[in-house]
């Protein structure tokens, strides 16, 4: 908090704040804005009914009609805020309108119907938190199903990424071997080949291996990344080779050197390819949807994407749903973030 | 114990490293010295096996090494940069070596507390090395090659990161070390004073070639050659080069330019380039008033002086030379000096920068 407040107050001279001042907070504003506003809606929009969320004009709370218990009616009637004539200032319940005259009655004293003409009327709104779109989520639909499949895809494909990842950077990193660059090179070339074209061949070779409608099969095509043994490879290159040597001289296996030196050593490198990686499976779209025709192997996104019919779409389930999708990843990041600042491998070596 | 055959190593065309020859006794300290680059390092790790070995034969206990891994040499090396492992804790990083060849644990206990004791480190084995000062983190790498219990040790310049005073006390540590284990080390150095204070021997090198091989002072008494005399020795040996005018009967006489005839031992023949070298402790002042023609007594103009107060130093302008006075020096800047080269003192070379031979 003191550093918001250090960073809000802070001033380019030395004296009054300047117009650069002004300037610079008013671009910062609108960068929160433009960031923030999306997600703060999306959220606010997720416990609106569905009712509020086609109501116009938008609001960014969900407000909702009030509705009253009038005696000797069944039900709830809308409640109506009289803004002129006789009853200005009433709240009164609305039995029905005909034409542009609605009947109302006071809920505190059901007596006679009062005509009031429909202009004179406005809805009293209040907040009301729909969590019903949540619960249904997971009464009506198979919501624990589908976070449990990208759950198991997320954690799964980020270890092994992990894992295969670092394997080859430390490879290409500490190993003098004919061809080195060139696989490198080779390696990092992949990445001017845009997935959508080896979708197809992807699949071909998937359906092959019986990997269609399985989780595996949407694991399995992208744990080696170049982007991940690139990123691992330009860290560990820092690590220096007097500790590897050093470790060689201590009998250690070259299998041990890696898991016992250089992994701890690149942690901070890990974990952000770990973020990566956790975003990339979350996120994905388009190869789960080629790999996984069946529902009950469905992943978050391609479920979110199931909500989204030709003729309708139930949109309060919709935002439900992501505002779901989206908290994992957020509290991931928060989790990870911290190793990435963490350097620890200038430690040992002077 | 280590015995170097004819030892070379070339990457490619370009050779680094040519006919290295020598042994090594059991308990013996070696030093390799040299000024950088002239392929001390690369020696030492051709020997602990980071490095391959192109031509010649390394043998250790009498059986042929060049293609033993290094892990199963029984060396240690510790690193100039100690590369400790920086993720684990001192007693860690001690015990990594024997977890990995599968020591009991009761063993491993054993040997790093051991260790710990003799080099200081007990209250330290829960930090890491980030947390240790400069001396901590050499004492723990050295402490890391003792529970090993290797047949050799290895120093790859450990003192070069060290503040001048650490060095010294480490040194003695080092020096102390090697008493009490009574293990074969190897060192290697760039400064000549680690070099002679330690050694029972020394291995010179320069420029990938064994300059010359002996006992500290043997080097120093009896340099084989120029660049060894010129660096063993501080301050530096002085040289003055000249022709040979004379020589007969173990005696050269050669003549200095503006400076005449200077007489010393060793045969060279006769109008060939020579040099003299004589250390600066070496130089004499001239007993009394000099006359011209006396042998090796020459004149100069003083440049600078230095003085130590039990010592002093006095550089002459022309010819150039310094020299050092026990106690305290009457001599001004600018006063003209006579001083006298012993003869037997002097190191005569030939063109080549190599001794003269004595010609007996």
């Amino acid at each position: 908090m003191s550093r918001l407040a250090t960073m809000l107050t802070a001033r380019r001279g030395r004296l009054a704040r300047d117009w650069t001042d002004w300037a610079s907070l008013a671009y910062l504003l609108l960068g929160v804005l433009v960031m923030f506003l999306p997600v703060v809606w999306l959220f606010a929009s997720s416990l609106k009914t569905d009712q509020a969320l086609n109501a116009f004009p938008p609001t960014l709370l969900p407000w909702q009609p009030a509705q009253v218990a009038v005696p000797g009616h069944a039900g709830t009637l809308p409640l109506m805020r009289v803004t002129a004539g006789r009853f200005a200032g009433e709240r009164l319940a609305e039995l029905r309108h005909i034409g542009l005259v609605a009947q109302l009655l006071d809920p505190a004293r059901p007596g006679p119907v009062l005509h009031i003409p429909v202009r004179d009327l406005k809805p009293v709104l209040h907040l009301h938190a729909s969590w019903s779109n949540f619960t249904d989520l997971v009464r009506r639909f198979n919501f624990l199903g589908y976070f449990w499949n990208s759950v198991l895809i997320t954690t799964l494909a980020t270890l092994i990424t992990l894992l295969i990842n670092s394997m080859a950077a430390f490879a290409l990193s500490k190993y003098r071997f004919a061809g080195r660059d060139a696989v490198f090179g080779l390696m990092l070339a992949t990445l001017m080949v845009p997935p959508t074209i080896v979708l197809v061949p992807n699949f071909l070779i998937a359906a092959r291996l019986d990997l269609v409608n399985s989780l595996w099969g949407v694991i399995w095509p992208g744990v080696a990344t170049p982007t991940g043994v690139f990123l691992l490879r330009q860290y560990m290159l820092t690590i220096p080779d007097d500790l590897i040597e050093a470790a060689r001289m201590d009998n250690a296996s070259e299998w041990r050197i890696y898991w016992r030196i250089v992994l701890p050593l690149s942690t901070p490198a890990l974990g952000v390819l770990a973020i990566f990686s956790v975003m990339w499976r979350w996120n994905d779209f388009l190869w789960p949807m080629v790999v996984l025709n069946r529902s009950s192997a469905f992943t978050l996104p391609l479920a979110l994407f199931s909500f989204q019919g030709d003729l309708q779409t139930q949109w309060h389930y919709l935002l439900a749903m992501t505002v779901l999708t989206l908290l994992p990843v957020t509290v991931i990041f928060l989790f990870l973030q911290r190793s990435i600042t963490q350097g620890i491998a200038s430690a040992g070596v002077k | 114990m280590l015995r170097l055959q004819g030892v070379g190593k070339s990457y490619g065309t370009v050779s680094v490293m040519r006919d290295v020859t020598f042994d090594v006794a059991a308990g013996e300290f070696i030093v390799f010295v040299g000024p950088s680059g002239c392929g001390k390092s690369t020696l030492l790790r051709m020997i602990c096996g980071l490095e391959t070995v192109t031509t010649g034969r390394i043998e250790i206990d009498g059986k042929l090494a060049n293609d033993t891994p290094a892990a199963s040499r029984g060396l240690a090396l510790v690193f100039q940069s100690y590369a400790l492992y920086p993720h684990m804790t001192v007693r860690q990083n001690m015990a990594f070596g024997l977890e990995n060849l599968r020591t009991p644990k009761a063993e491993i206990e054993q040997r790093v507390a051991e260790a710990a004791r003799m080099l200081r480190l007990e209250n330290l084995l829960a930090r890491r090395p980030t947390q240790l000062s400069g001396g901590q983190r050499q004492r723990v790498a050295i402490g890391r090659a003792i529970v090993r219990e290797p047949r050799i040790f290895l120093f790859d310049e450990p003192l070069s990161n060290l503040d001048a005073e650490l060095r010294v006390e480490m040194r003695a540590e080092i020096a102390q070390l090697h008493r009490r284990l009574a293990t074969t080390m190897i060192y290697v150095t760039h400064d000549q004073v680690e070099a002679m204070t330690m050694a029972d021997r020394i291995v010179v090198l320069r420029s990938g070639e064994v300059e010359q091989v002996g006992a500290p002072l043997d080097l120093y008494n009896n340099p084989a050659n120029r660049f060894v005399a010129g660096f063993i020795g501080s301050p530096r040996m002085n040289f003055l080069d000249g022709r040979v005018t004379a020589s007969a009967g173990g005696w050269t006489t050669i003549e200095v330019a503006g400076v005449g005839a200077i007489r010393a031992r060793g045969m060279l023949p006769v109008g060939s380039q020579a040099s003299i070298g004589i250390r600066p402790e070496h130089v004499q002042p001239a007993p009394g008033e000099t006359t011209g023609a006396a042998v090796n007594l020459l004149r100069g103009q003083a440049a600078s002086i230095e003085q130590l107060g039990a010592s002093s130093f006095v550089r002459l302008a022309s010819p150039a030379l310094n020299l050092q006075i026990q106690g305290q020096t009457q001599v001004r800047f600018g006063d003209e000096i006579a001083i006298f080269l012993p003869p037997d003192r002097l190191h005569l070379f030939d063109a080549e920068g190599v001794i003269a031979p004595s010609g007996e």
